[in-house]
């Protein structure tokens, strides 16, 4: 919000707070009485995030919206963040931009909008009525009860009343109630689809949101809290002239040369003399006394340094493993079928400035098959539910070619249909929108790459997941052909023509040719009841061994009894054509540990179906190994 | 049908069962050959003046699901077929639809299948399923003109029957059976036949006293004409020497009645021979009649306009006169029914539009 602060900063000589906050209640975020609702949620629910994790709690967050009457909602919004102190409260909720940390360079929700105070104001200019706010910091036995309201025309917080009051039920925490006009609504843009999205990329909150009396509960997915963020100083290849020309005007170096070393990131004191050199400033300036002129030569030459790229530990990315467990604690109605593993890139960066790419994929299940997918936007762990389509996020996706992935799309181009969820995360210090509204990511080539990169990473395991969903269902219906069709198409042939059940052996292998594999798991009574199946619908007599990659001190009992080998279990194996093999084992693993690779060796790959060729690796004794990361995502039953 | 020619398609039919038996016992994949029948593989049967199917064969095999159904299906139905036949029994087809119900595996999901799997034994055996014991459920399609027949009844007495004067107002209703053992023309006073599509018009035509006045037999089509109905066409034709007219509606579907019953059906083609009148005449209602009398009309769907762009590369309709008016049709883009022309008045369509377009045909 630093450019709004500027403006604000600059405004407030003119005109009152109030005024400014009409003129400009687009970029704020008021501009419809849908959105304010969603805007006031949004801020309460993004500082009480940051809040909580700053602090180190599992955040707990309440949230409700109580219709008092048409236009005229009554918002409730409480968390079990540290609280804050009696005397900060009026400053919080009651000046615009207190605290606001615009110098600081982190990945924060914060930065996305005008702040609580912002939604206290607008629920005041909007109902007339004041905010009121409870707060409770650790170890207080009573609570400070604030109730405010803004002097608009000079930006203060006007305390109307302050009391201490009980508030037993929590340890600490902050309540706020404000008042607010705003209208309800469901769907896509919608304070219900606001916070759904928050819980799938904030896996480790637990959210209520009360809605007219009737209570939605997102429960915690994991109680890991996300990597805390740090703050880092910005790199002179984002820097801009205002920003350098504050920074210059506050330096506490007394030389140019330390101030370029200490403020920036990555400024070696080499550096530092040849930004000085190229840019014909003296280093043992001081700061303060370099011209706007000075500042643009400093500027330019800083662009042309070489050096290293900014930190990037700063960046605190979901993770793919929490990616998932967030789309899983939400996407649960619709059974999807497959969670497609998700992808976190490295860091990268873009004019200076760090920023990770994520995108994970949901697919199948009850989503619907002929409608375009939809796509989960966020910046920072903070949804983002307007212009889509002004997005680089969404441009990434449609630039993609999603028909070889195995999902429709209309000329190669846009967003596709099928029966999938994209999500799509951006971190980074500085999230570059196309507008101070800060609903869009810029198209900036950088980041179209690395969204594209990611994207591409995971639609692949989309591809081998849809393909092997295919390749099965060809085979079993091979296999109704072969175990119950052709059967009866024998017998009533020979029934009608008055001749003995003709052989159909050879039938068989010519329709299957193959060698088939299936293997079936059920948990039951802490372990694993498994069947191997193995027909051999070639038309040969084959002996050949057959691996099963299964942790040999896990097993309980198998019939028949196979031998110790390599990192598993191997059957030497002799099938007559058209002849099985049945193996069945009893299998002691904790639910959800079941695993099972199948391999068969000695044999045309092409051969088989249902057990992948012997791994160069077999006989390598490790830790039980899974290779099955294309199948990680598949539900447990 | 005659002991014989029943035990003769029994034969063929157990000849399609031995064909799968020893394919399956040579260690082979079973499969059967089937004319394709879809419009790209009809031709012009010039001896008979009908499309007949073509040389395009399909394999049903059962390397695939599909295949290996309805390969399972066929020798279900043909061991049915074998057992009514000689229990001298017969069923219609939704019966043995029903039946198939009882068949495990073989059963049918709708009886557009077995209807077509009927088909399909048919042009196998070059058999027709009045041989089989199979027959379509009564349609009634209706006729009244100056017509005589003696049709032989289920107690297998001769009935002589007048289709004017020995019948009510809807008319003699044509039975399922049209074959010469069941029906045979007796005497017929009048100069020509005429095909209506809607049982409304045909009763307006009954109400005006058309086939008196004009010396017509009418003939009620019902939509698209079950086979009896096209096969008592064709004899009225052969054997009577009376022209045959179709009037329907305006539109791509009532094209499609006319080409069936003119050039014969898709679907039957192996029987055109047997159904198809080639010297049928269209009457209307045409894209042209829609111009020229100033009908009331209704838009083309999406669903006629594919109708006519399809009918526009059926080869049956290859002739001048019937890509102009396809093309007329989808150029006004609408549609007309024949009760529009009521426009004009009830008496409209048997004073002034029927008179006037078979004069030009020089029929009047």
């Amino acid at each position: 919000m630093a450019d709004i602060a500027e403006m604000l900063a600059e405004k407030q000589k003119e005109i009152s707070v109030s005024e400014f906050f009409e003129r400009n209640r687009h970029v704020l975020g008021f501009d419809s009485s849908i959105k304010s609702l969603i805007t006031a949620v949004k801020e309460g629910v993004d500082n009480a995030l940051d809040a909580c994790e700053e602090a180190d709690v599992l955040p707990e967050i309440y949230v409700e919206l109580k219709k008092v009457d048409d236009t005229e909602y009554l918002i409730v919004l409480q968390d079990n963040g540290p609280g804050i102190v009696r005397k900060n409260i009026p400053k919080v909720f009651g000046q615009l931009l207190y605290g606001s940390r615009f110098h600081a360079i982190r990945q924060s929700r914060g930065q996305q909008g005008i702040g609580i105070s912002g939604v206290v104001m607008y629920g005041f200019l909007s109902t007339g009525r004041p905010a009121r706010i409870v707060s409770k910091t650790k170890g207080k036995s009573a609570a400070t009860e604030v109730v405010l309201r803004i002097d608009t025309k000079k930006n203060r917080p006007e305390v109307i009343s302050e009391d201490a009051v009980l508030w037993d039920e929590v340890k600490h925490g902050t309540r706020i109630e404000i008042h607010i006009k705003g209208r309800l609504v469901r769907g896509k843009q919608s304070v219900y689809e606001y916070l759904r999205r928050t819980a799938i990329v904030n896996p480790h909150a637990r959210i209520t949101y009360v809605e007219n009396g009737t209570t939605y509960v997102f429960e915690r997915a994991t109680e890991t809290l996300p990597r805390k963020t740090v703050e880092i100083k910005p790199h002179p290849y984002g820097i801009e002239l205002g920003t350098l020309l504050k920074m210059l005007k506050s330096a506490k170096n007394r030389k140019v040369k330390a101030f370029l070393t200490d403020e920036f990131s990555r400024v070696s004191p080499s550096v530092a003399d040849e930004i000085c050199k190229k840019s014909g400033i003296d280093p043992s300036k001081r700061p303060a006394e370099l011209s706007v002129e000075d500042a643009k030569a400093m500027l330019k030459a800083m662009k042309k340094v070489k050096m290293m790229a900014p930190p990037s530990d700063c960046l605190s990315p979901i993770g793919a493993s929490l990616i998932k467990k967030g789309l899983k604690n939400v996407m649960k109605e619709y059974k999807p079928e497959y969670y497609v593993p998700p992808v976190t890139r490295e860091p990268a960066v873009y004019r200076g400035n760090p920023f990770q790419v994520e995108v994970g994929i949901v697919y199948g299940g009850d989503l619907p098959k002929d409608r375009p997918v939809e796509i989960l936007r966020f910046a920072n762990r903070v949804p983002l539910l307007y212009q889509q389509g002004a997005c680089a996020l969404t441009h990434a996706v449609e630039k993609t070619n999603w028909k070889q992935y195995g999902l429709e799309q209309k000329g190669g181009k846009g967003i596709p249909s099928g029966p999938a969820v994209i999500l799509l995360h951006i971190a980074s210090t500085r999230v570059p929108f196309t507008s101070e509204a800060k609903e869009a990511v810029a198209d900036i080539p950088e980041i179209l790459e690395e969204v594209n990169r990611a994207l591409k990473e995971c639609a692949r395991h989309l591809r081998l997941h849809i393909n092997k969903l295919q390749k099965k269902k060809k085979t079993s219906e091979k296999f109704v052909i072969v175990r119950r069709i052709i059967p009866e198409i024998a017998r009533k042939s020979a029934e009608i023509t008055g001749k003995p059940v003709p052989p159909i052996d050879r039938t068989i292998t010519g329709i299957m040719g193959v060698l088939w594999v299936d293997d079936e798991a059920k948990y039951r009574d802490k372990g694993y009841d498994v069947e191997v199946k193995v027909i051999n619908y070639t038309p040969k007599r084959l002996k050949i061994p057959l691996y099963l990659d299964i942790e040999p001190e896990s097993i309980e009992k198998m019939e028949p009894e196979g031998i110790r080998d390599g990192r598993g279990i191997r059957y030497d194996m002799d099938i007559r054509s058209t002849e099985e093999l049945n193996i069945k084992m009893r299998l002691r693993l904790e639910k959800g540990e079941y695993s099972m690779d199948v391999y068969t060796d000695k044999i045309n790959p092409v051969l088989v179906v249902g057990a992948e060729p012997l791994p160069g690796d077999w006989n390598i004794e490790t830790e039980k190994v899974t290779v099955r990361s294309a199948e990680e995502g598949v539900l447990e039953e | 049908m005659s002991e014989q020619s029943q035990s003769e398609a029994v034969k063929s039919l157990e000849h399609i069962a031995e064909d799968i038996y020893k394919q399956i016992k040579d260690g082979k994949i079973p499969e059967m050959k089937i004319p394709v029948r879809t419009k790209n593989n009809i031709v012009f049967d010039i001896r008979h003046g009908v499309w007949k199917y073509g040389g395009n064969f399909g394999h049903r095999s059962a390397k695939k699901l599909d295949g290996a159904y309805m390969l399972l299906r066929t020798l279900y139905m043909l061991d049915f077929i074998k057992d009514m036949i000689e229990q001298k029994k017969s069923s219609t087809l939704r019966e043995m639809y029903y039946i198939s119900e009882g068949w495990n595996e073989a059963k049918f999901h709708a009886q557009d299948e077995s209807n077509n799997l009927v088909e399909d034994l048919e042009i196998i055996t070059r058999y027709m399923r009045e041989d089989f014991k199979l027959r379509p459920e009564e349609d009634g399609a209706r006729v009244i003109g100056n017509l005589t027949i003696n049709e032989t009844n289920r107690k297998g007495v001769k009935k002589r029957i007048n289709c004017r004067d020995d019948v009510g107002d809807s008319g003699y209703t044509i039975p399922y059976n049209v074959e010469k053992d069941k029906i045979e023309f007796f005497d017929v006073d009048a100069d020509f036949v005429i095909a209506i599509e809607t049982g409304g018009m045909f009763d307006r035509l009954v109400e005006n006293g058309f086939d008196e006045k004009e010396r017509a037999v009418l003939v009620h089509l019902k939509g698209q004409p079950a086979r009896s109905t096209r096969r008592f066409l064709k004899r009225m034709n052969e054997e009577m020497g009376l022209p045959v007219l179709v009037f329907t509606d305006g539109d791509p579907w009532s094209f499609r009645i006319f080409a069936s019953v003119a050039y014969g059906a898709i679907k039957t083609a192996h029987l055109s021979e047997y159904l198809a009148t080639p010297s049928a005449e269209f009457v209307g209602i045409t894209a042209s009649d829609i111009l020229t009398y100033d009908l009331p009309t209704d838009k083309l769907s999406d669903r006629d306009v594919e109708a006519l762009k399809a009918e526009l590369s059926d080869p049956r309709f290859q002739t001048e006169f019937w890509t102009s008016e396809i093309k007329a049709m989808l150029e006004l883009k609408k549609k007309a029914e024949q009760q529009a022309l009521a426009k004009y008045g009830l008496d409209f369509v048997t004073d002034t539009y029927l008179p006037e377009k078979l004069s030009d045909m020089g029929i009047l």
